[in-house]
């Protein structure tokens, strides 16, 4: 294989976490099974992880996107943590932060100003999210 | 030396993890990293876990991991999945059963899919264990799912190899005599608290007494890496060092979500790494591995030359085409495309 081949191909590798106290996975495992039809390579935390048990992850599986799912409400408290880990490890440059859930607007406003690439609300539809990470990936 | 490895040496932890993406990707200069990280490597433990899906690997190794940095050892754990072969995507689930060492850096635990088209899993797996020996880490452990060759490739790269097996598994246990069992330095009997698993245990006792005539109880048989090229392999040197003592692989119980058996799944583990530094077997292995490694990568590369070769020459469709036709034959063809190889090698003969 060639090595423009290998580059073109690169398989991009995605961390799907969920954080904190909330347990409704059902949209993380969605996302997950869509992010692997898709092609990607999808790491599932699983429920109810601290923030640094997804910085853990995320640097050790050197993932090109951070998928934090939060529907409790949490996401001003935990958010920062994970993006102050991933700053401790240096792993958050060359990373796209996402979240998904339910976020005002006041609230997606601040995370963007803390480093989140991109928030995805309810509604949001898998193919803009997929686009959204092919178009925005990493070089690397 | 490039900045990766230095800061990999370092002890830097996205480094590591960046070292293993490369070669996962084969990105260019993937080859001088590893190369840079050969001589600071030989020093970690390397074990091998594998067995049917479901059989609670992930959750062993945990348990196993966790056991171990008690001890104040570092840990790093691959963890091998499938991939999809239609999207080639995956979703790598290990690390769910990784709860025991939830946040702890120092154990190093990463998921590999087994990306079908990149093929060679069992030489990145090598690579990826050939980092965290050079990073510095005291034990590897290697897990993949027990289903056919490429796995049994993988736990190759271990100097101990465990093969789990759920009880009741009658059926299972009839299938692992199609190469698993010869594998195994360990057994362990997961789920040990299940209906039947005494049952699996005298099965597995029986079909492993029926092994005990084989030439040499270490899972790195003398046939299976028979030379192919007819070079003279020194091998067989090493049988010779402890004739008379070979290694009954033990049975183990365990429930590994509850931790019962672990000390027992260790103390074999240990046992096993003091029989092959007893008998000199570890080096012989280590020997077989490096042969097999080189074997790996000539065929690997001398394959990627030939392609290239044959893109050169118009492709091998036109080659099938040909067959097909009638007008000449897969041997003749092999034999014209390596035809000015073997010159340009008796050439360069002549000349040294």
């Amino acid at each position: 294989m060639s090595v423009e081949q290998e580059q073109t191909e690169r398989t991009i590798r995605c961390l799907v976490a969920k954080v904190g106290l909330d347990g409704h996975d059902r949209g993380a495992h969605v996302i997950a099974r869509a992010l692997r039809d898709a092609g990607f390579e999808v790491i599932y935390s699983g429920l109810h992880r601290a923030p640094d048990e997804v910085v853990q992850a995320a640097v050790q599986e050197d993932v090109d996107v951070v998928g934090i799912s939060i529907l409790s409400g949490a996401h001003n408290t935990l958010v920062p943590k994970i993006l102050d880990g991933l700053k401790e490890y240096d792993a958050f440059d060359d990373r796209l932060i996402l979240v998904g859930g339910i976020v005002p607007d006041d609230d997606q406003e601040e995370l963007r100003g803390q480093g989140v690439d991109e928030i995805f609300g309810p509604g949001a539809s898998m193919e803009e999210m997929i686009d959204y990470i092919h178009e925005n990936a990493p070089e690397r | 030396m490039s900045d990766l490895v230095a800061d990999l040496l370092a002890g830097k932890h996205s480094a590591l993890a960046r070292v293993i993406t490369q070669i996962e990707n084969r990105s260019p200069g993937y080859r001088e990293i590893i190369s840079d990280l050969h001589q600071h490597t030989g020093t970690a433990d390397v074990i091998g876990v594998t067995g049917s899906p479901g059989a609670g690997k992930s959750t062993l190794v945990d348990k196993v991991a966790a056991t171990y940095r008690e001890q104040g050892q570092t840990v790093g754990v691959i963890a091998i999945d499938p991939s999809s072969p239609f999207s080639g995507g995956a979703v790598l689930g290990d690390r769910i059963r990784m709860a025991s060492n939830a946040g702890d850096m120092d154990m190093f635990f990463r998921s590999m899919s087994a990306r079908g088209s990149l093929g060679g899993l069992s030489t990145a797996t090598t690579d990826a264990v050939t980092a965290l020996d050079a990073f510095g880490k005291d034990k590897i452990i290697v897990e993949t799912v027990g289903a056919g060759q490429n796995e049994v490739d993988i736990v190759r790269t271990a100097d101990t190899v465990a093969v789990l097996v759920p009880p009741g598994s009658g059926d299972d246990v009839q299938m692992l005599k199609a190469g698993i069992l010869e594998i195994g330095d360990v057994f362990v009997v997961n789920k040990a608290d299940l209906d039947g698993a005494d049952r699996t245990v005298q099965q597995l006792r029986e079909m492993l007494q029926g092994r005990s005539g084989r030439p040499d109880s270490g899972h790195h048989g003398p046939t299976e890496l028979a030379p192919e090229h007819g070079d003279a392999s020194d091998d067989d040197l090493d049988e010779e060092e402890d004739e008379s003592e070979t290694w009954n692989p033990p049975i183990v119980e365990t429930v590994a979500n509850r931790g019962d058996g672990v000390e027992d799944f260790l103390d074999a583990l240990a046992n096993h790494g003091e029989y092959l530094d007893r008998t000199g077997r570890r080096e012989g292995q280590a020997r077989e591995r490096f042969a097999a490694e080189i074997r790996t990568l000539l065929r690997e590369d001398a394959n990627e030359l030939l392609v290239d070769e044959l893109d050169r020459r118009g492709g091998i469709e036109h080659y099938v085409d040909a067959v097909i036709e009638r007008d000449t034959d897969p041997y003749t063809v092999v034999d014209e495309v390596l035809a000015p190889l073997r010159a340009c090698l008796d050439e360069r003969r002549d000349e040294s």
